[in-house]
């Protein structure tokens, strides 16, 4: 769960951060926040704690109330500890008509939680999430850098199964879409 | 089978390379438009060819470039709109996963026209595997002299960056979009003065949907006047169609405008059919925001004569009777959906994303939740109906942005053609407390009988 890594970015975490800052004209480094929460995101745990937003702060130049309320208006950025493999599955009107309720409850009851709850043993954080455009390949969910599509209730301990394995390692990937290792 | 302009190499193996897309034609438009042509003339070919955005609003691309303050000395900037997260759409995801390059020509033809020297794709953060794709196709047109400084020998030099959103629908507001960028929250700014005056750093800035921009090319190509000639009336053009639902086959469809609506249903080389074998009851043509119609009133307007895949004939009939192209999110439910269950969960949808900076929006969108959500689990009672109407109503035109248009429209919609099922909903309530009621017995309604295939 909460990670025991100190607030750093890595060397070759924070070569990409500034790769990104320069993206943007001289004094409006301020638009990288979004992108660099993101970085901030993987690289810490899979949430944004406030030393985490704090030190995003200081790098771009900015206060830190101007992160907070950003990253409370995102819904993608987590503001509490997350389990090592965190499920969002979609919700919304195409996805509901081809059984995403089906997924949400049977997720529900085989890891004994309610959305936006982690199980106990810090595994699986499971999150409703709104339309993710892919709506053609409807119910689905997504983990990380992947979309998980076409799901059925039956493919379901199949699924878990492979993320269990993929994702209960000391340091799980959490996804970003700036991959600080390229190819991850 | 119809023209294709966007899909054509789709299948090509490898076409997601430059080295691929390059051999099959990519970046010619670049070579001309660079090398024989001004940036006014780029913009008349666009304007030419009729192009309207493919975001959803439909307005003409042409004439949207040409409102791009010229005679300030600030930066000109792009934005390119991949903030794709309308419910019903996922064609720009398609385009940019697979045909990466026909968004980054897109980007330097446009960018050339507008005269901007730095543009930025604004891509939705959900999409997280797409960007090092963009960024490598980025990096291949660079090393290939066509982004960068100078451009094939010419004065015009270029970079194009790729931006991370982090899950607000409300991005896709282009002010928002812009706020966004900026690193704020995605609140959307007061209409004067437009961004193409004050927009992006409070510079001239153009905002354009992925496939408006990726249709820019071919329009170089084989010129404006030979572009409007696809399409129908003032429905130039192809347009990719995001399917779903309950239909055989889902996915991103390239039509030319006018295609008949009943063809790109039923036939094997569109949706296939309402699966299962069952009956047609609704369809939502243009994305979660449209109003909803009957699946009569859908394959025939009001004086029974057939649609056509069109910005105006979907929109024939006004909103009595018609609805919209949008961004082409075509959702079809067949004779078992509930109408109003799907109801509810767009309006959940737009009380999530509504950003909360005007009340209408933010109490109103929160108030259709709750109501819709007491009568689908029968807790309704026949006063909310007309409830629903009136907040729907005291929603649209009152918001600084159309988000609230969004959210009140398909209420109202669905109201109006399905009342009988939202008074079902409130007389038998043990029967809706099943979610899934309906699929066992479906309701019909004689106003709107359910269409075989």
């Amino acid at each position: 769960m909460a990670d025991t890594k100190p607030v750093q970015f890595t060397d070759a975490a924070m070569a990409l951060v500034q790769k990104i800052i320069k993206r943007y004209p001289e004094g409006r480094q301020k638009s990288a926040l979004l992108p660099v929460l993101h970085i901030a995101q993987a690289e810490f745990g899979g949430w944004l704690s406030t030393e985490t937003m704090d030190y995003v702060a200081g790098i771009l130049n900015i206060k830190p109330i101007e992160v907070y309320e950003v990253a409370s208006f995102y819904t993608m950025y987590n503001l509490q500890p997350v389990g090592k493999c965190v499920l969002e599955v979609c919700r919304t009107g195409p996805c509901w008509l081809r059984g995403s309720d089906d997924i949400i409850q049977y997720l529900e009851q085989k890891l004994g939680i309610k959305e936006g709850e982690t199980t106990a043993d810090g595994m699986f954080t499971l999150k409703t999430v709104e339309c993710l455009a892919s709506c053609g390949s409807a119910p689905m969910m997504q983990v990380g850098n992947h979309y998980i599509e076409n799901l059925s209730v039956e493919k379901m301990d199949e699924v878990l199964n492979k993320l269990k394995e993929t994702h209960n390692v000391p340091s799980p990937d959490y996804g970003s879409p700036y991959p600080v290792t390229p190819g991850k | 089978m119809g023209r294709k302009l966007l899909l054509k190499d789709i299948d090509v193996p490898g076409i997601r390379s430059f080295e691929v897309y390059r051999k099959q034609g990519g970046y010619a438009s670049v070579e001309k438009a660079l090398k024989t042509m001004t940036p006014d003339a780029v913009m008349e070919e666009v304007k030419k060819s009729g192009l309207r955005g493919r975001g959803g609003a439909g307005f003409p691309t042409g004439m949207k470039w040409s409102f791009l303050d010229r005679k300030s000395d600030k930066p000109r900037y792009l934005i390119c709109n991949a903030d794709e997260s309308e419910p019903g759409t996922f064609k720009d995801r398609y385009l940019m996963e697979y045909i990466p390059h026909a968004l980054i020509e897109g980007m330097i033809v446009s960018s050339y026209a507008l005269g901007a020297k730095a543009s930025y794709i604004y891509m939705r953060g959900e999409f997280r595997w797409i960007f090092p794709i963009l960024e490598k196709a980025i990096e291949e047109a660079r090393a290939a002299g066509f982004i960068g400084k100078n451009i094939l020998g010419t004065d015009y030099s270029l970079e194009v960056y790729v931006h991370s959103g982090a899950g607000a629908y409300i991005c896709g507001e282009e002010t928002a979009q812009i706020e966004s960028l900026e690193g704020k929250r995605g609140n959307p700014r007061n209409k004067p003065p437009f961004p193409a005056v004050v927009g992006l750093y409070n510079c001239p800035t153009v905002v354009n949907n992925v496939e408006s921009i990726a249709a820019v090319p071919p329009i170089i190509n084989i010129g404006g006047d030979e572009y409007a000639k696809i399409g129908v009336g003032k429905s130039t053009g192809t347009k990719l169609i995001s399917a779903s639902g309950h239909i055989n086959k889902p996915g991103v469809y390239e039509i030319e405008l006018g295609l008949p609506v009943e063809e790109f249903l039923y036939s094997d080389e569109y949706c296939g059919g309402i699966w299962k074998g069952r009956k047609l009851k609704a369809v939502i043509p243009g994305g979660s925001s449209v109003p909803i119609l009957p699946g009569d009133l859908f394959l025939k307007n009001a004086k029974g004569e057939p649609r056509v895949m069109s910005y105006e004939s979907l929109a024939d009939g006004g909103f009595a009777s018609g609805s919209m192209l949008g961004s082409g999110g075509f959702i079809v439910m067949d004779e078992t959906a509930c109408i109003v269950r799907n109801l509810w969960t767009f309006a959940r949808f737009y009380h999530h994303e509504s950003c909360g900076q005007c009340s209408p929006c933010r109490e109103g969108t929160g108030w259709m939740e709750k109501v819709l959500h007491r009568i689908e689990t029968g807790h309704g009672k026949m006063s909310d109906i007309d409830l629903l109407v009136d907040v729907a109503k005291k929603i649209e035109g009152n918001t600084i942005c159309p988000l609230g248009d969004a959210a009140a429209w398909p209420v109202a919609s669905a109201i109006r053609h399905f009342r009988e099922e939202f008074e079902y909903h409130i007389k038998y309530p043990e029967k809706v407390k099943d979610p899934k009621h309906f699929e066992k017995e479906p309701f019909v309604s004689e106003r709107n009988a359910v269409v075989a295939a």
